[in-house]
C-alpha cells in the first residue's frame, strides 16, 4: 500500500474542514501529477492511525482541531505545487456551483397529480397515450386522484378497461377510453379533436373519426357542439356494458347547454342496447342514436336528423373540384377507422360486395404497432397510396384527412404532391373546420388544385367514388 | 360541463401541445416503460380493490408510531438470545455464503462470548454449524448496523412505542473505523466491547431507567430525529445533532444514577466522551425507531408498501407490508463514495448492514436535502442533494409531518416506499452507507452511496400481483 518517496507532513492548527469535504479534497490531490499518496484530514486519532498506516510521521503535538496535510511525493521539488494543488481544492470544496435547483418532471400520472394538488381543483384531466400495456396504471392514477381521464392508448386487454369503469362509476368519475382519439371537454379539444363552436348538442361517443365527421358537418351547418365524449369503441360491448356511456350521458345531462345528446356508435350488443336507452329514458335531455351499422343511416344521415330534431336546415354538403370517371374497383386508403367501416358498409349497401372494392385502415393495429398513427405520420399511407395508384385494378382512390388538434399541421402538403399525376381519379374525405389548427378552407384547396374530387362528407365521397368506378348509384 | 383548467399529459408529447395551443396548462409526466415484464403485475395491483386502503393504512400505522427510549439490557435477557446464538444484519444468511466483514464479526461476537480464544479459531466452529446458529436481527425485533452481529452478551436499546406497548432492539454504537460491525476483530476491538458490556452498557441501563421513572419521561427518539433532520443530520450517515441531543438528554441521569449503579466519575466521564466522540451514536438509536414505525405496517393484506431494506453483505432483501415476512432478495451493490486512506474500490465489500431502515422510512438517504454535506461522498452538490430527496417522493406514498426539510419549504420527509412505483418509474431507492473492508477483520474502508439490486422489486411485485389474484373472485 505505501511506496518509498519524499513525504511531506504537516499541521494547521485552526483550519477546519468536516470529514466529508476532506476525503473529497485527498481524491483530488491524490489525482495531481507528482502526487503517490495523500491524504488531508483532521488529526482525529482514528486518521492519525489511517495516515501512520499509510507510512507518514504525525508530530505528536497533533490535536483533533489540526489539519493535518500528508503527501508523498515521486520528487522532493514538486511539493510547491502539490501543496497549491491542496489549497486549490480546499478553497474549490468550499465553493460549488448552487445554481437553482430545478424541478425534475414528475414520473407518474399520480405524482403530477399530487403536484398540482390544489390548484388544480377538481377541473383537471388526465390524458393518457402510452402503450396500452402500461396505460391502466397511469388511468387509475388518475381515478385515485378523483379526476377525470382520458385513455387514447390503444391494446389495452378488456378486464382493465372494465375494471376501470367499474372504479370510474363507483366514483361518479368519466374514463374516456381506451382506445380514445377524440374529446371535446367544455370546449377543450383533447387527442385528435377538432375546433368546434359551443353549442346545443352534446355527443357521446364510441367513435373518434366518427365523431370528428359530425362535428365537421354540424360545424358546416352552424350548429356548435358543447362537449363531445369519447368512450372508447368497446364501450357499448357485452362486457363493458356503456359504463362510460352512462356517465358521459349523465354529464350532458346536467350541462344546461346541452338541448341535444347525440350517441355516435356502432350498434351495441341488443341487450346493452336496451339497458342503455332505458338509461336515456331517465334523463331530461334528448338523445338522439346515430349508431353506423348494416342497414342504419350513416353519419351524413344521421347528422342530418339531428339538424332537423334540433329545427335547423340541413344544408349541401361542401364539394370542391371534379374528379374523372375510372374503370376498376374502389380502393379505400383511409386514417379514421370509423370513416373506412363507413366506407365499406355504404360501398356493399350501394355495390354489393362484389367488385373488388377494398377498404384499409392505417390506424389499425396491425399498422400502427411501433410506429405513430397516420393522423400524425402519412408516410405508410402515401407508400400504399402509390402502389394503389400504378395497380391496374384500381379504379378510383377513396382517401380520407381527417383535421384537427393533434393531427399533423398540413396533411396536404405530403398529399397534394403524391395526388398529382397520380393517373386516377381520387375522391378525398376531408374532415375539418375552419377553425382547426391546418384550416379546412386551404386544404380542400390545395388536395383539389392538386387534381381530387374534396367532399366534406365522408359518406358523399364514398357514394361519389362508387359511382365514378362504374358502380351503381 | 366546463373546461378543464389543467390537463395532466403522459404519453406523446403532441397531445400536450395541443392543449397547450389551446391556453389550457399541461403537466407532462416524463413518462418511461416500467421494469421489464412488469407490465401485467403492475395492472393486476393497481386493479386490486384493497391496495389504495390498504396502503392508506400502512403509512398512517407507520407514521402513527412514536419511539420512545425505554432500557438498556444485554440481549440474553431481552431477546432470550443463547450461547452460541448469532443475530446478523439483512435477510437471513450462512457461514458458506457469508461476506468477509460479516464472518470477521462473527468471529470476533465468538471470541467475545468465550466460544473460543482467538477470533480466528471460530472459523471451523462456524463451518460445522453444530454448535452456533445464525439469524437475522429483523426476526426477533432487532436491527443492526453493518455486520449487525449480536451476542447473548451485548447490551442493547430498547425502543417503545408508547401507544401499543411494541418494542424494537438494537445494540450500542462502537464508534468508527476499526470496529466489530465492519467485521474487525482485532483486540483492541474486543476489548472495547468487554468495556461497553461492563460499564457503558449498565451505566446507560441505571440512567435510562432512572429517566423513565423521572418527571421528564423516557427520552423521545422520534422526537430527537424531528430535530436533527433541522440540523443537518440525515439520521444515516450523518447522527452528529442527533448524538449531542441524546447526551444533553442522558448526562444529568448518566451523572446522578453513577454512584448507585456502582461506576466512579473516571467511568461516567469515559462514557461521556465516549458517546460524545462518536459522531454515529445515535445510528443505532434511529435505526429501532425507524423499525418500530415500520412494524406498524407489517401484515396489511394489499399494501406494495415496503417494511424492511436490509443487507448482510451478499444479499439485500426487502420485506414487503402486504407479503408477509418473505424476504425479496437480489446481489448486494457496491457503493459509490470515498474511500479512506489507500483504500479503493477493490478492496471494499458489497452493501452491508440493517441500517437502509432509515432509507424505508424515509430518512438517511432520502432526506439528502436536509443534510448536504452527504451528498459529497461521491462529488455530488447541493442541488443533487434536493434533487434525490424529490426523486424519493416519486416511489413513495406519502410524506412524514413529523419530519421536514426546510430548505424544501418543510416539505414532509418523503415516506413509504412503494413497489409498484420503483417498479413503474425505475427510480431505485437511495441509500447512504458505510463502505466495510471485504476481507475479514479489515473494518472501515469507506462511505457512499448506493441502491438494491433493481430485480427485487419486480420480484415483490410479482407475488404481491399473485396474492392480489387469488385474492379476487374470478
Amino acid at each position: 500500500m505505501t511506496s518509498p518517496g519524499p513525504t511531506h507532513v504537516e499541521l494547521r492548527p485552526g483550519a477546519y474542514a468536516d470529514s466529508v469535504t476532506l476525503l473529497q479534497v485527498s481524491r483530488t490531490v491524490q489525482g495531481l501529477d507528482g502526487v503517490v499518496a495523500a491524504q488531508v484530514a483532521m488529526a482525529t486519532t482514528l486518521n492519525i492511525e489511517v495516515l501512520t498506516g499509510m507510512g507518514f510521521d504525525v508530530p505528536a503535538a497533533a490535536t483533533p482541531n489540526d489539519l493535518v496535510v500528508a503527501l508523498r511525493l515521486d520528487d522532493a521539488d514538486r511539493l510547491a505545487t502539490a501543496l497549491a494543488g491542496v489549497d486549490q481544492a480546499l478553497r474549490d470544496a468550499n465553493r460549488r456551483e448552487s445554481g437553482p435547483a430545478q424541478e425534475a418532471p414528475p414520473r407518474t400520472t399520480g405524482s403530477a397529480f399530487r403536484r398540482t394538488a390544489g390548484t388544480s381543483g377538481h377541473e383537471a384531466i388526465a390524458l393518457v397515450s402510452v402503450p396500452g400495456a402500461s396505460a391502466f396504471v397511469e388511468a387509475m392514477d388518475a381515478l385515485e386522484a378523483g379526476q377525470d381521464v382520458m385513455v387514447f392508448s390503444d391494446n389495452v386487454p378488456l378486464e382493465q378497461e372494465v375494471a376501470l369503469k367499474r372504479v370510474a362509476a363507483e366514483h361518479g368519475l368519466l374514463v374516456m377510453g381506451p382506445d380514445c382519439g377524440t374529446a371535446v371537454v367544455g370546449g377543450l379539444g383533447l387527442g385528435f379533436a377538432n375546433t368546434v363552436s359551443p353549442g346545443p348538442v352534446g355527443i357521446v361517443a364510441a367513435s373518434g373519426t366518427g365523431c370528428q365527421q359530425v362535428l365537421a358537418l354540424l360545424d358546416h351547418a352552424g350548429v356548435g357542439v358543447s362537449s363531445a365524449l369519447g368512450v372508447g369503441g368497446r364501450d357499448l360491448s357485452a362486457e363493458v356494458r356503456g359504463l362510460a356511456t352512462r356517465e358521459a350521458m349523465r354529464r350532458l345531462d346536467e350541462d344546461p347547454s346541452v338541448e341535444l345528446i347525440v350517441l355516435v356508435s356502432k350498434p351495441p350488443a341488443e341487450d346493452v342496447a336496451a339497458e342503455v336507452e332505458e338509461y336515456a329514458g331517465t334523463l331530461a335531455t334528448p338523445v338522439e342514436y346515430a349508431l353506423l351499422g348494416p342497414g342504419r343511416p350513416d353519419l351524413t344521415a344521421a347528422t342530418e336528423s339531428v339538424l332537423r330534431r334540433l329545427g335547423r336546415e340541413v344544408p349541401a354538403w361542401p364539394v370542391s373540384g371534379s374528379a374523372p370517371a375510372g374503370a376498376g374497383a374502389v380502393r379505400g386508403l383511409f386514417v379514421g377507422g370509423t370513416l373506412a367501416s363507413e366506407a365499406r358498409l355504404i360501398t356493399e349497401l350501394v355495390a354489393g360486395t362484389q367488385g373488388g372494392h377494398t377498404f384499409v385502415d392505417f390506424g389499425d393495429d396491425e399498422y400502427t404497432a411501433g410506429r405513430a398513427h397516420p393522423m400524425i405520420d402519412p408516410s405508410i399511407r402515401l407508400e400504399h397510396l402509390a402502389r394503389a395508384a400504378a395497380d391496374p385494378a384500381t379504379g378510383v382512390l377513396l382517401l380520407d384527412v381527417v383535421l384537427g388538434h393533434g393531427a399533423e399541421p398540413d396533411p396536404a402538403a405530403s398529399l397534394a404532391p403524391a395526388l398529382a399525376g397520380i393517373g386516377k381519379p381520387v375522391v378525398v374525405a376531408v374532415v375539418g373546420t375552419d377553425a382547426d389548427p391546418q384550416g379546412l378552407a386551404g386544404q380542400v384547396r390545395a388536395l383539389a388544385d392538386a387534381g381530387a374530387e374534396v367532399h366534406l362528407s365522408n359518406a358523399g365521397a364514398t357514394r361519389r367514388a362508387i359511382e365514378l368506378a362504374g358502380g351503381h348509384q | 360541463m366546463s373546461t378543464p383548467t389543467a390537463v395532466v399529459n403522459v404519453g406523446a408529447d403532441l397531445f400536450a401541445d395541443a392543449v397547450e395551443d389551446q391556453a389550457v396548462p399541461v403537466t407532462r409526466v416524463d413518462w418511461r416503460p416500467p421494469m421489464e415484464g412488469t407490465e401485467a403485475d403492475l395492472a393486476a395491483v393497481a386493479a386490486d380493490p384493497l391496495r389504495r386502503t390498504a396502503n392508506e393504512r400502512a403509512l398512517a400505522a407507520m407514521l402513527d408510531v412514536t419511539a420512545t427510549l425505554v432500557d438498556v439490557a444485554p440481549a440474553a435477557e431481552l431477546l432470550g438470545l443463547e450461547r452460541g446464538e448469532f443475530l446478523h444484519a439483512g435477510p437471513p444468511m450462512t457461514w458458506d455464503r457469508a461476506s468477509g466483514p460479516l464472518r470477521g464479526a462473527l468471529m470476533g461476537g465468538a471470541a467475545l462470548e468465550g466460544l473460543v480464544e482467538d477470533p480466528e479459531a471460530a472459523v471451523p466452529l462456524f463451518e460445522s454449524g453444530s454448535s452456533v446458529s445464525l439469524e437475522p436481527c429483523h426476526h426477533r425485533s432487532a436491527v443492526g448496523p453493518m455486520a449487525g452481529v449480536v451476542t447473548p452478551s451485548m447490551w442493547m436499546f430498547v425502543l417503545e412505542d408508547a401507544a401499543t406497548g411494541r418494542r424494537t432492539y438494537c445494540s450500542l454504537n462502537e464508534g468508527l473505523g476499526k470496529v466489530l460491525r465492519y467485521g474487525a476483530y482485532s483486540p483492541d476491538v474486543l476489548i472495547r466491547l468487554r468495556w461497553m458490556g461492563d460499564v457503558l452498557g449498565p451505566l446507560l441501563q441505571a440512567a435510562v431507567r432512572a429517566q423513565v421513572d423521572s418527571g421528564a419521561g423516557p427520552v423521545d427518539v422520534t422526537g430527537i430525529l424531528t430535530q436533527m433532520l433541522q440540523m443537518g443530520d440525515e439520521a444515516h450517515n450523518r447522527n452528529r445533532a442527533g448524538t449531542l441531543m441524546l447526551l444533553r438528554d442522558l448526562s444529568p441521569a448518566m451523572v446522578l444514577c453513577s454512584e448507585g449503579a456502582g461506576f466512579d466519575s473516571a467511568d461516567v466521564a469515559g462514557s461521556l466522551r465516549f458517546i460524545g466522540g462518536n459522531d454515529h451514536f445515535f445510528l443505532n438509536l434511529a435505526m429501532p425507531a425507524c423499525k418500530l414505525a415500520l412494524d406498524a405496517a407489517r401484515g396489511i393484506e394489499g399494501s406494495t408498501m415496503v417494511v424492511a431494506m436490509a443487507r448482510n453483505g451478499t444479499d439485500f432483501g426487502i420485506q414487503v407490508a402486504g407479503t408477509g415476512d418473505e424476504w425479496f432478495t437480489g446481489p448486494a451493490q457496491l457503493a459509490d463514495g470515498l474511500f479512506l486512506g489507500d483504500y479503493g474500490p477493490d478492496d471494499a465489500n458489497p452493501d452491508i448492514g440493517d441500517s437502509a431502515i432509515t432509507e424505508t422510512a424515509g430518512i438517511g438517504g432520502f432526506a439528502m436535502a436536509t443534510a448536504p454535506a452527504i451528498v459529497r461522498f461521491v462529488g455530488g452538490s447541493v442541488p443533487d442533494a434536493l434533487a434525490t430527496t424529490r426523486r424519493m417522493h416519486e416511489i413513495t406514498l406519502g410524506e412524514n409531518p413529523r419530519w421536514s426539510v426546510p430548505v424544501l419549504e418543510f416539505q414532509g420527509t418523503p415516506t413509504g416506499i412503494d413497489v409498484t412505483k420503483v417498479c413503474r418509474t425505475g427510480i431505485l431507492p437511495q441509500i447512504n452507507t458505510g463502505m466495510a473492508g471485504k476481507v475479514a477483520g479489515v473494518g472501515q474502508v469507506g462511505a457512499g452511496l448506493v441502491t438494491p439490486p433493481a430485480e427485487i422489486f419486480p420480484k415483490a411485485l410479482a407475488r404481491l400481483a399473485a396474492r392480489a389474484v387469488a385474492r379476487t373472485p374470478s
